[in-house]
């Protein structure tokens, strides 16, 4: 059964320390060096997006802007690009968290992709005002493969959360 | 608005509001931004959250270079082979070229004494290893596995087997940004080979670069190769640069279109050999007053200055 509001699933408070691992993980998978092969998502991107959304009191712009400042030291960009992308998709992620958990999955990827793209935009408008050249069309294709690891992602970030269903005819819920 | 003159309690605490928050860092990364792109004020920070931050970039490294690792061993032996013929057949057909050059580095010193000339600084090289291809997909540049403590320097060329592949710009304790000869940023002086014409080339992105500011009919060919001027005391004069691979020759525009692509394996990944910095030329001779006599059109010529 999927973890959605609609779903008659419960599911335990989250740990903290999750949280950050889960965060800190997703840091080191942007760290790996891929070079300018195209399509890799911005991992970082993908789970801030997932706990503003489902836990937007404990994460919010602040995290968004830490980890903006290490994207952008490991990446060699300008300072400030990834930290004003990320605060502005964890604003917009935190005002969609009331909506978007009652979709199922693959409607809530639909969701999530304006967030991803918007976010990539608004690096792109940060970057050519200060004289970069463009990146090419095929550096967006990275923001629908996050849309698509949304599914996935949900239920590996969620797995400390669930507990063992049993069936309580007498229980309400 | 209560009656005895106090705000009640707030049930839930939760700072301030969202979207005081949002203006309060968007405003923050926005003064970042600048502080970066215009005044470049942010280096320290930059070197304190990297090398910090190495020990983890290093990990990260790991399954990479496993893929590496496991690519090198299943090498064909026949592909090693074919390989190591190549090498040693180049080996043989610059060895004359190797042998004799002694002897001529000798004669040059002996005739630039006679002419009483400046002798050529000989210059030291340092064997760098590029790593990986920077994540920012909005400028070109390598990170190589030399930095400041090995002596690698802010501005030291980098030239591979071909020609150059660009520029050190960023130093780190263990390694080293380098900006490469295709980045929009990137601009290089250089000189036609066949006839010695100057210019300025600039990249263009796209593994691309562009001879800007030649006049429409100037003296260039396709298929001429362009090698650096050394007027910027950065390069060394003579080494090639790119070539020729088109020209737009538009009369209704004052300047030709020349597009050319550089030589050496610019976008490639491989060894690369960091040139030591070159000694200061001497400093350019102040500007003459400028006459008062205005040109009758009026015009102003715009320096540049980058």
């Amino acid at each position: 059964m999927q973890p959605t509001h609609s779903s008659r699933r419960i599911l335990l408070p989250v740990r903290n320390w999750f949280i950050v691992v889960t965060l800190f993980l997703a840091l080191l998978l942007n760290l790996v060096p891929f070079g300018r092969l195209p399509g890799i998502p911005d991992w970082v991107a993908l789970v801030l997006t997932f706990w503003c959304v489902h836990q937007p009191l404990k994460v919010g712009m602040a995290a968004g802007f830490v980890l903006g400042l290490a994207m952008d030291v490991a990446d060699a960009s300008v300072m400030g690009q990834h930290a004003l992308a990320y605060v502005l998709l964890a604003f917009a992620a935190a005002g969609l968290s009331r909506r978007v958990l009652w979709f199922p999955l693959s409607q809530q990827a639909l969701h999530v992709l304006p967030l991803f793209l918007g976010m990539q935009l608004v690096m792109m408008i940060a970057r050519m005002v200060g004289g970069a050249e463009f990146p090419g069309v095929v550096w967006f294709l990275s923001s629908f493969t996050a849309a698509l690891l949304w599914h996935p992602a949900t239920y590996l970030l969620l797995i400390p959360q669930y507990r063992p269903e049993d069936k309580d005819v007498h229980r309400p819920i | 608005m209560s009656v005895v003159g106090h705000a009640p309690p707030p049930f839930f605490k939760r700072g301030p509001a969202p979207l005081v928050r949002l203006v309060f860092f968007v405003s923050l990364s926005l003064i970042l931004l600048v502080a970066d792109l215009r005044f470049h004020t942010l280096e320290w920070a930059r070197l304190a959250v990297a090398t910090v931050a190495w020990p983890l970039q290093r990990i990260t490294w790991l399954p990479i270079d496993a893929a590496g690792d496991l690519g090198a061993y299943l090498t064909r032996q026949s592909s090693l082979l074919k390989e190591n013929e190549e090498l040693r057949r180049r080996q043989l057909g610059t060895a004359n070229l190797l042998l004799r050059q002694q002897h001529l580095e000798q004669e040059n010193m002996r005739l630039r004494a006679l002419l009483d000339m400046r002798a050529r600084l000989p210059v030291e090289g340092r064997i760098a290893e590029i790593l990986y291809a920077a994540r920012d997909p909005f400028s070109r540049r390598v990170i190589i596995d030399k930095g400041m403590q090995h002596g690698i320097g802010a501005g030291q060329a980098v030239v591979d087997d071909v020609g150059i592949i660009g520029q050190v710009v960023r130093v780190f304790p263990l390694t080293a940004e380098v900006l490469l000869l295709t980045d929009k940023d990137q601009a290089i002086p250089v000189e036609v080979q066949r006839n010695g014409l100057r210019a300025v080339l600039a990249g263009a992105g796209a593994g691309m670069m562009e001879l800007r500011f030649l006049a429409s009919n100037a003296e260039v060919q396709i298929g001429d190769v362009l090698v650096t001027s050394g007027l910027d005391g950065v390069y060394l004069p003579g080494l090639p640069v790119a070539k020729v691979v088109k020209i737009d020759r538009d009369s209704s525009y004052s300047f030709a279109r020349i597009t050319c692509a550089p030589l050496a394996g610019v976008e490639r990944h491989g060894l690369a050999l960091v040139l030591g910095a070159r000694t200061a030329l001497p400093p350019q001779p102040e500007d003459v007053p400028a006459t008062p006599v205005q040109s009758a059109s009026g015009k102003r010529v715009k320096k540049k200055v980058r």
